[in-house]
């Protein structure tokens, strides 16, 4: 990791807390959390359920505010933004690639390719840039299937397109095999890694399962509300 | 961002539950269409309405027994002695022409046809008066007048009614309490049927009435008298004239109110607009009523919609859509549906009011109904508007779901 040290982490999360609140009882979810990462990695988050995975992968992806703590993306403060600011960030910055894809059921493939360029404030050539995605990730000649026409594989990757169309500085990939067969599950894996090494987009992925975790750069793991030493880990 | 794909996702959400759509917008088609029926329908009433009291003329005017304003003990009956006061040029510059007319409701017959009918007796002046166009004869002259000739003119319909013929009916003999007469004219059909039926009317000689159909032959008594003033700038001072001829005529002194009254034209004509505005407010009510609860409706279902769909507004938040890109989308939507709504609903009254048309048309009372585009206007713009205000609740609540939780209901 010495050799980052001259670069601006994408990611810089230094002494993040969040907590929820059941009625008036503070549950903590993160308690100081400090996180770098740098461009052109894929780094995996890992840790059992409960440990805090899904709240700092939301805080990572500007889902949500940190009761305490500072986070800058690209060297920007977003820990402070509001509402309609963190929409933008978001819209720039974070491609989402979820567990269950979130396509839009009645829009074709293109259109849910094109659907973060229609809230960007650039959304010049959107067919253009959108099928160009489609093509990167392998499905040219599905651009016009509906999701229920395509394989869970083929849908997770429309859902990579679409993070990727906005060219984003970070894809946040939440359990992306999480619903995939074990072969899919790696093609789809493979696609990640490739568009890492290929176009150099910083890839976290969440996963609790280690042999996805094993084929990334490096693992964070995730214990109670802590990063903690993977051996750790039990 | 464009407003185009928006439109476009609105319509596909709408399409994709096309039954639970329709079924939310009915209230909308109902309503609109009601209200756009019902102003139709209020409309070609009026316009009827307007249209057979103005065929008579603009300048005439109705002189009748009694004060319907005031108490009068005894008032007195309007005599022939009251029309030939009121003809007196010199008494009166502004008045051109009068006619007094006795009435009477009775049974004509034709072989074994009878029709119930209304019977006019009068002067030659009526038809100037009335604007009576013959389309086949003549109409009754003086000499008819004065001889007491049994001689009728009838309108086309009754014609048609009683005889089964169209034309050819001059010279036919038809029988009224008995007595023959001869048809000596037909009438041009009026059209306008709402108050009296001109149609159906048949005049004749007053003479020939008091001593025939009435049996009060040398009578002086009228039922009422009708005045033409020169022309209809004339109107208020023939009206003036009449006025002081009459209670001349009545020997009224000064302190005694009128014992009869003068209408004209246009105060029939306000009456008919102020009857008809009622109703159709009234019923424009009852259709905003039912606009209203379409809008509950549509309210309700977008609510639905929302919960529905959390997940995917969930999903355009975490790809940058804003909050109010959200509340664009599903205001969108409830207008789109509402004004879909209202579209069909202004087809629907249309139908509807075309159908009251034709009954009205078969029922011998023509009414035209009329489809303003002000009326299609504003039944558009009020549908989207129901639209927007009753779906902006819902979108305000689609709007303000927190991203992380909306990506994580189930």
């Amino acid at each position: 990791m010495e050799k980052h040290n001259t670069e601006q982490p994408v990611i810089y999360i230094r002494d993040l807390y969040k907590s929820y609140y059941i009625g008036e009882i503070e549950v903590p979810a993160l308690r100081g959390v400090d996180l770098e990462v740098y461009p052109g990695e894929i780094v995996a988050i890992m840790g059992p359920s409960g440990s805090g995975k899904s709240t700092l992968m939301n805080m990572v992806g500007c889902l949500d505010s940190p009761t305490a703590g500072e986070y800058r993306l690209e060297g920007q403060l977003v820990s402070e933004l509001v509402d309609d600011e963190l929409a933008l960030v978001r819209n720039e910055k974070i491609g989402f690639v979820f567990q269950k894809y979130n396509l839009l059921p009645r829009a074709t493939a293109l259109e849910n390719v094109e659907l973060p360029l229609r809230y960007s404030r650039d959304p010049s050539r959107m067919r253009e840039r959108s099928s160009n995605a489609l093509e990167r990730v392998g499905l040219a000649d599905r651009m016009l299937h509906k999701p229920n026409e395509l394989s869970g594989g083929q849908q997770q990757r429309v859902a990579i397109a679409r993070a990727i169309v906005n060219e984003p500085a970070i894809i946040l990939a939440d359990e992306p095999t999480g619903n995939l067969d074990s072969k899919s599950g790696q093609e789809i894996m493979d696609l990640l890694i490739e568009l890492n090494k290929r176009i150099g987009t910083t890839v976290v992925i969440v996963t609790h399962d280690s042999n996805i975790a094993s084929q990334t750069q490096r693992i964070v793991h995730l214990w109670d509300g802590l990063i903690v030493d993977h051996l750790e880990e039990a | 961002m464009n407003f185009l794909p928006v439109l476009k996702e609105a319509l596909n959400s709408i399409a994709a539950n096309r039954m639970r759509s329709f079924l939310t917008i009915l209230g909308i088609i109902i309503g609109v269409g009601a209200v756009i029926a019902l102003l139709a329908i209020g409309q070609g009433a009026q316009a009827s309405i307007a249209g057979e009291i103005e065929s008579i003329g603009t300048n005439v005017l109705y002189v009748m027994p009694g004060n319907l304003m005031e108490d009068i003990t005894n008032p007195q009956k309007l005599t022939l002695s009251d029309v030939s006061n009121l003809s007196n040029r010199a008494r009166a510059p502004h008045i051109a022409r009068v006619a007094p007319v006795i009435f009477s409701s009775t049974t004509i017959t034709y072989g074994s046809d009878t029709l119930s009918t209304n019977v006019t007796g009068s002067t030659p002046d009526i038809q100037q008066i009335l604007n009576l166009e013959i389309q086949e004869g003549s109409f009754f002259t003086e000499s008819q007048q004065s001889s007491r000739a049994s001689v009728i003119v009838i309108g086309p319909r009754a014609a048609e009614r009683l005889t089964g013929k169209s034309s050819g009916i001059v010279g036919t003999v038809l029988r009224i309490n008995g007595h023959p007469f001869r048809v000596i004219g037909v009438t041009k059909p009026k059209g306008g049927n709402q108050f009296s039926s001109p149609d159906f009317m048949i005049y004749m000689p007053i003479s020939s009435m008091q001593m025939r159909v009435k049996s009060s032959a040398g009578s002086e008594e009228v039922d009422y008298i009708i005045v033409q003033a020169q022309d209809s700038q004339s109107m208020s001072l023939a009206i003036q004239e009449t006025r002081e001829i009459m209670r001349s005529s009545h020997r009224l002194t000064p302190r005694q109110p009128d014992d009869f009254t003068i209408t004209n034209q246009e105060d029939f004509l306000s009456i008919a607009n102020s009857i008809t505005q009622v109703l159709t407010i009234l019923l424009s009510g009852i259709g905003g009523i039912s606009l209203l609860v379409g809008g509950i409706g549509i309210m309700n279902m977008m609510l639905v919609t929302v919960t529905e769909r959390t997940r995917e507004i969930g999903l355009r938040k975490a790809l940058g859509a804003r909050k109010s890109d959200i509340l664009l989308q599903f205001l969108t939507e409830s207008a789109l549906l509402s004004l879909i709504g209202g579209v069909i609903g202004i087809a629907f009254g249309w139908g509807l009011s075309s159908l009251v048309g034709l009954i009205a048309a078969n029922s011998g009372a023509p009414l035209a109904p009329v489809i303003g585009a002000n009326s299609i206007l504003l039944a558009t713009l009020f549908s989207a508007a129901v639209g927007v205000f009753f779906g902006w609740y819902p979108a305000q609540r689609a709007a303000n779901l927190q991203p992380v939780e909306a990506l994580r209901y189930e």
